[in-house]
């Protein structure tokens, strides 16, 4: 079932995150083919190559994204699709394009998410948009969660974050110390990140538990910090990225699974969806927890680290904390998980928050990763989460 | 943390749905203080929120019924920031994940309770919480 894994990630580019970009304003729209470009350039494929492309949502358009994007590249596709996961999003982008190159309809596959700021308009019209007061939900007539949701305060992440730590602690236990050295960890590897937005930052345990409890037991710092940026990647087949410029990873496996917009609905708050996921893209991939050298998990919270690791089967349900307790998730560590900083570390640059996940599974594999580069990176498990946990893509990619 | 009481008289709702078709049933029983609850007549599902079609069999045989409204706290946060700007004027709201004795959980908050007094596993009972011409169906200690 699945992947052949004959295809593969050729290259990639990356803006830094900042709180606020500091150059000059593009449309979504131009920091697309921007991205594009510049992802193109690192793999050595030609723009009049591109004959696929997988794209997220553009301020521009809220329709008929993927043509649009087309027109504006000059691409002719034969694979277009729009990804609607959230924070999952990235991770659910490379897997479509793999399977879309293994199925024979196209070969070289561009994947971008612009997150930096639009020129503002001289003349502003149109509604201000609902999730600014509504979180990620829907607040339209007809919506549940405009009815059943929204009318209760049960509204954006924080505090849905918040009552699946509360539930982990009733049923497992609670270490904050453990939490809040999930941060701590990463922070170390941010500092050895030069797009960090906290790269010259250190962060301590203490630090975190001295910051402020938003929502019961979340403390400020285990909460990404919204920036902007951006992220592209280019997915080609077995035969093009023969020759191609950097060592090619290879998309050995992947799983994606969803039940659920608002968590209230979900079966167990604490046994998550990346389970299913992370199960099926071992079982594709032939490779098992104990093969990887690295994960990028993906970090909005730090409790989203704790339960991805539980439930992706690094360690059992359960013993997440003693588990984060007993290892050195750093770069330097004996069990690197987000080298890069992770979006903690890093900053969450919007949809592309889980597209920093997805770069550094590539530039680990591709020996590019400076400082912070781990000795062995031949297999990397990549997870992708959007809404409340509702929604995880796991992504095994592997260097050949 | 600090034990504090919660104010005697609610904050009025900041954000009242706009109640849908199939869902009105649900609004009309709660105004007069009754939960009613879809009940599926092919599988014996019950569902919540109110829908079309019963979420385990989908089946369009769904029939209202009360029940007690009463049931278990499956888990909650207390807002220490407004989860919205709407919600400004509530601080510290008791955000609630709630599991009726007939199994569908709802998403609601808490009334009446300190903040040393919550305990996910708690037994909780409807508080009917009137908001302009809706009754909100928030919870409390029983």
């Amino acid at each position: 079932m699945g992947l052949r894994g004959d295809a593969a990630v050729v290259g990639w580019a990356e803006w830094e995150s900042e709180r606020k970009h500091a150059g000059v304003r593009a449309f979504q729209l131009e920091q697309w083919a921007d991205l594009a470009a510049s992802a193109l350039a690192d793999a050595g494929i030609a723009a009049h190559e591109v004959n696929g492309l997988v794209c997220c949502d553009l301020r521009e358009s809220t329709d008929f994204v993927p043509a649009t994007i087309a027109e504006y590249c000059g691409w002719r596709v034969n694979f277009a699709e729009r990804v609607d996961l959230g924070g999952a999003s990235p991770v659910g982008m490379v897997w479509r394009a793999a399977a879309a190159i293994e199925l024979g309809l196209c070969d070289v596959v561009v994947c971008a998410v612009p997150a930096r700021p639009r020129p503002r308009p001289t003349n502003p019209r149109g509604p201000r948009q609902d999730w600014l007061t509504t979180g990620a939900s829907s607040n339209e007539w007809g919506s549940p969660q405009a009815e059943f949701d929204i009318p209760y305060g049960n509204i954006a992440q924080n505090a849905g974050y918040a009552m699946i730590a509360q539930r982990y602690a009733a049923e497992f236990g609670w270490d904050e110390r453990a939490l809040a050295k999930i941060a701590a960890d990463q922070r170390t590897s941010a500092n050895a990140n030069p797009l960090a937005v906290f790269r010259d930052v250190p962060l301590s345990i203490d630090d975190v538990l001295a910051s402020k409890v938003v929502a019961d037991p979340i403390h400020v710092l285990e909460i990404v910090m919204p920036c902007q940026g951006g992220a592209a990647i280019v997915v080609t087949s077995r035969d093009r990225a023969a020759s191609t410029r950097h060592r090619p990873a290879f998309v050995r496996g992947f799983g994606e699974h969803l039940a659920y917009k608002t968590h209230s609905y979900a079966d167990d708050l604490v046994r998550t969806p990346i389970g299913p996921a992370a199960q099926q893209a071992f079982a594709m991939s032939g490779i098992f927890p104990g093969d990887i050298d690295a994960c990028q998990l993906y970090d909005c919270y730090t409790i989203t680290v704790l339960l991805s690791l539980e439930d992706a089967g690094f360690c059992g349900k359960g013993e997440g904390l003693e588990f984060v307790r007993r290892h050195d998730l750093s770069y330097r560590g004996d069990f690197p998980v987000n080298t890069h900083g992770g979006q903690l570390g890093m900053g969450q640059p919007g949809m592309a928050g889980g597209m920093t996940q997805v770069v550094e599974a590539i530039r680990q594999i591709q020996g590019r990763a400076g400082e912070r580069q781990l000795r062995r990176a031949d297999n990397v498990f990549v997870s992708g989460t959007g809404g409340i946990m509702s929604e995880q893509s796991a992504l095994i990619l592997q260097g050949a | 943390m600090t034990t504090t009481a919660a104010p005697q008289q609610p904050q009025p709702a900041p954000i009242v749905p706009d109640p849908t078709p199939t869902a009105q049933p649900f609004w009309d029983a709660l105004a007069a203080g009754r939960v009613d609850l879809q009940h599926c007549a092919e599988c014996g599902q019950w569902v919540y929120y109110p829908r079309s079609r019963c979420s385990a069999c989908m089946s369009p045989n769904l029939v209202w019924e009360t029940i007690s409204g009463a049931g278990t706290l499956y888990t909650y946060t207390i807002a220490r920031q407004p989860t919205t700007p709407a919600f400004s004027e509530a601080p510290d709201l008791v955000l609630a994940v709630v599991q009726l004795d007939e199994g569908p959980k709802l998403t609601t908050s808490l009334e009446n309770v300190t903040e040393d007094g919550v305990r996910i596993g708690m037994r909780v009972k409807p508080y009917f919480h009137r908001a302009g011409d809706l009754t909100l169906l928030r919870y409390q200690p029983a």
